[in-house]
């Protein structure tokens, strides 16, 4: 078992006494990661959701990535990932990531492509 | 180096005895179970986001489907998931608590953060269940075409929805009631709402401040409001009321929606469940003294790594379902 715990977060700018430290710290981030992505989600400030970066609103790029960043967190610090061998780590991080990536790839273009046709007008469906 | 493998063989290589990659068995396959889950939920929201660009100018939009909390009136939007989600990663830190509790062997620490851990479980899925409840209930009431489209009903003015309640009109109808004999046997017989489709045509008619709201998304990321007479013109098209949302008829827009909603919440609360349940079984086991007797807390860790993983699925289905 994995006894000696990775004390610090934010490579190394973050350092803690005990591992019960580094849980609450890890918290406290986590919470505000959230408090921002709700505020941004009541507000939706024009700023954001009129600018676009490859082809999707800036918001929601903020929203897709402030959650990697809080999965990160959690598998990283909560689940133990930090104080794994990295061959263990990669194995587990490494298999979904390029798996899913393929997938909502794929699906994405697609369901891009017939909603083209649809909007092309071939299908009546607005009646 | 960190990436070193233990390759000494300390019994027979097969024998369990070896701890491949420094984990033990019990973990390695509690990691393949999570990567595997991890790809099974990947999947759904592929799939939810394969329909949401299939249609993605008629999509609801998340923050006026979810807008209640309970105990409250009114228009809150969001807070509600997001104290759902604030439970859930606290109950993710207690568990981590727990974890560490039982690696320093403070029985009584992992019997308090366990407890803990299944209260906050236990808060999020009854929170859950409401949210379902809620969501199947419906709130304003709709109309929807003969193509399946969406009709909401709006002030003109200020752009509120407006209740079916509020405006429709009591018509005295003769109903004949659907029996087998005088029908197709095996039709049952259907839902009846609230109102007819003419007693919400009549009472819209005879009301001016109304308007229709379509299920078309503009430009600033809206849903379209009709004009008067168009909003005439489609009510025409009007087929059936749609009162709450099932997987057959969503008052809320595409009756899509509603299914992955089911679906995709409903499979990760079957993990919350689940997850409570195994919690509870390992708590019991801990207050008995079994992983004292044992000499480590081990299981404790793997349940944790479950539980951490359905705090770690919500995390997306949070940002997939009611924030993008």
């Amino acid at each position: 078992m994995a006894h000696e715990h990775k004390l610090e977060i934010f490579r190394g700018l973050w350092k803690f006494k005990s591992n019960t430290q580094k849980i609450w710290g890890v918290l406290a981030f986590l919470t505000l990661v959230t408090a921002v992505e709700v505020v941004l989600g009541i507000y939706k400030p024009t700023v954001l959701t009129d600018t676009y970066v490859l082809g999707m609103k800036l918001l929601n790029w903020i929203f897709i990535i402030l959650t990697l960043v809080k999965a990160y967190y959690i598998s990283w610090d909560f689940m133990h990932l930090r104080d794994e061998k990295s061959a263990l780590r990669r194995a587990i991080v490494w298999t979904p990531i390029f798996l899913v990536l393929y997938l909502v790839f794929i699906l994405l273009v697609e369901a891009n492509y017939i909603f083209e046709i649809y909007k092309d007008g071939f299908v009546k469906w607005n009646f | 180096m960190d990436t070193t493998v233990t390759t000494e063989i300390k019994e027979n290589a097969w024998g369990g005895g070896n701890r491949p990659l420094g984990a033990s068995y019990g973990k390695l396959m509690m990691w393949f179970f999570l990567v595997s889950d991890a790809l099974t939920f990947s999947g759904f929201l592929a799939a939810y986001g394969f329909s949401r660009f299939k249609f993605m100018e008629t999509w609801p939009i998340a923050d006026e489907v979810f807008t209640h909390v309970p105990f409250f009136h009114g228009n809150y939007p969001m807070i509600y998931v997001a104290f759902m989600t604030f439970i859930l990663i606290m109950s993710s830190v207690t568990m981590v608590l727990a974890v560490d509790a039982g690696h320093r062997m403070k029985k009584n620490a992992v019997i308090w953060y366990m407890f803990a851990t299944i209260i906050g479980g236990a808060i999020f899925v009854g929170s859950q269940a409401w949210e379902w409840a809620t969501f199947i209930r419906g709130d304003y009431g709709a109309v929807e075409t003969k193509g399946g489209r969406i009709l909401q009903f709006v002030d003109a003015e200020t752009g509120n929805r407006v209740a079916l309640a509020d405006f429709a009109k009591t018509i005295p109808s003769e109903r004949i009631a659907h029996e087998e004999n005088n029908g197709i046997w095996f039709y049952g017989e259907g839902t009846r709402t609230s109102f007819t489709v003419n007693e919400v045509i009549e009472g819209f008619k005879a009301n001016p401040s109304l308007a229709i709201k379509t299920e078309t998304i503009n430009e600033e990321g809206e849903k379209v409001v009709l004009s008067r007479q168009e909003s005439l013109s489609k009510l025409a098209d009007a087929s059936q009321v749609v009162e709450g949302a099932n997987l057959i008829h969503n008052e809320y827009g595409s009756r899509l929606f509603a299914d992955f909603f089911f679906f995709i919440t409903g499979f990760h609360g079957f993990h919350v469940f689940s997850g409570v349940v195994i919690n509870l079984i390992i708590f019991f086991n801990v207050v008995l003294g079994t992983y004292e007797r044992r000499g480590h807390y081990e299981m404790v860790e793997k349940v944790g790594l479950y539980w951490h993983f359905v705090d770690l699925v919500w995390v997306f289905v949070f940002t997939f379902f009611y924030l993008v």
